[in-house]
């Protein structure tokens, strides 16, 4: 692949940069990206991976865009309040960068098509709201041997994280090996949270996702990075692979995708993304 | 300075900051380790910047001489 002249222009501060030149931003231009999750993280991780030139990112949303997303799903706009999610960020993106090939999964991401879903791609972000769509996402890339770059939003705090399990990695049920009690679960009344504090943690999760992608520095694999924005605080924990894993440990109780179900008015939407 | 022979050339003085360095090392990343590039660019900014940026990134800087109203500069790619 060569560069067309048009894009030594649009990725010249890429190709400044000494960790990327011309061949990062071809093996950019060749990845293939899975953005589960349109809302509060996956629009702007989907929006810096599609102006970085990631070749495609495929994008699943089964929301409509509401008004009360807007203060932080920044890929939609008053306009487009009622639209799929998937159009509507399907939409910016291409106009963002017709380098991109956006693939928009309309409907719901389950366990029986997650796999086949995520199969085409490099890396999946997930930028889903529930507990059951994380699991659901971890599960899926342990048996696919995908790189999961795993965000989450809550209030003021975030946390990101990159599981790789195919080399060797922990991977989120290791950290969160069951859902969190009923009682644990925050309340819709409770799910508050500021817009640039989601997009701190989505920026985070297309920084990791370009850094997996180009194996440039020290990426977050089994590491949890956890952000507070009222302490403007960012702390890094070890996560260890345990080796008591339901699914990734040395006797596995989980033997293919299964569903996850979460108790009622625990909420889609805890923690918020 | 011992005559090298060249590869490969490029022309840059129509570029501004920072294309004309972006030009060069993309011509750089198509040639192989040893191989020497002529680079004909302006004086002033590109002549000052280009050859740091390209000492930076471990090349070469073999000649640097005036022809006519711009300069030349001879790059040993790393």
């Amino acid at each position: 692949m060569r560069l067309t002249e048009e894009q030594i222009y649009r990725y010249s501060r890429h190709i400044l940069l000494p960790e990327v030149g011309g061949a990062g931003q071809e093996m950019l231009l060749k990845s293939k990206v899975f953005c589960l999750g349109i809302g509060g993280l996956g629009s702007p991780a989907a929006l810096y991976l599609a102006a970085a030139g990631v070749g495609t990112i495929g994008i699943a949303d089964s929301d409509r865009v509401d008004i009360s997303n807007l203060h932080r799903q920044v890929l939609h706009y008053t306009e487009d309040i009622g639209k799929p999610k998937t159009e509507s960020a399907g939409e910016k993106l291409e106009k963002l960068n017709p380098d991109v090939s956006i693939i928009l999964h309309e409907g719901h991401v389950t366990k029986d098509n997650i796999r086949e879903i995520i199969r085409d791609y490099d890396i999946v972000v997930d930028g889903s709201d529930n507990f059951p769509t994380r699991y659901l996402a971890n599960d899926a890339c342990y048996f696919e041997k995908k790189t999961l770059v795993s965000g989450a939003i809550f209030q003021f705090e975030g946390q990101v994280a990159v599981f790789k399990t195919q080399a060797g990695g922990a991977c989120y049920r290791c950290l969160y090996p069951e859902l969190p009690p009923k009682g644990m679960v925050p309340s819709c009344q409770e799910a508050g949270i500021l817009g640039a504090a989601a997009g701190t943690i989505g920026t985070m999760q297309a920084l990791e996702t370009l850094k997996q992608i180009l194996g440039i520095g020290e990426p977050l694999t089994d590491h949890l990075l956890v952000f507070n924005a009222l302490n403007m605080s960012f702390n890094s924990l070890a996560i260890k692979k345990d080796p008591g894993c339901r699914l990734c440990g040395a006797s596995p109780t989980i033997h293919g995708v299964e569903e996850v179900s979460q108790p009622d008015c625990a909420i889609e939407g805890s923690p918020l993304s | 300075m011992e005559t090298r022979k060249v590869d490969t050339q490029i022309n840059i003085t129509k570029e501004i900051c920072p294309m004309t360095y972006v030009k060069t090392k993309l011509k750089l990343e198509t040639m192989s380790s040893g191989q020497v590039l002529e680079v004909i660019l302006r004086d002033g900014e590109p002549l000052t910047n280009v050859p740091k940026s390209i000492m930076a990134e471990g090349h070469k800087i073999l000649d640097v001489r005036q022809d006519g109203e711009f300069y030349k500069l001879l790059i040993e790619r790393r």
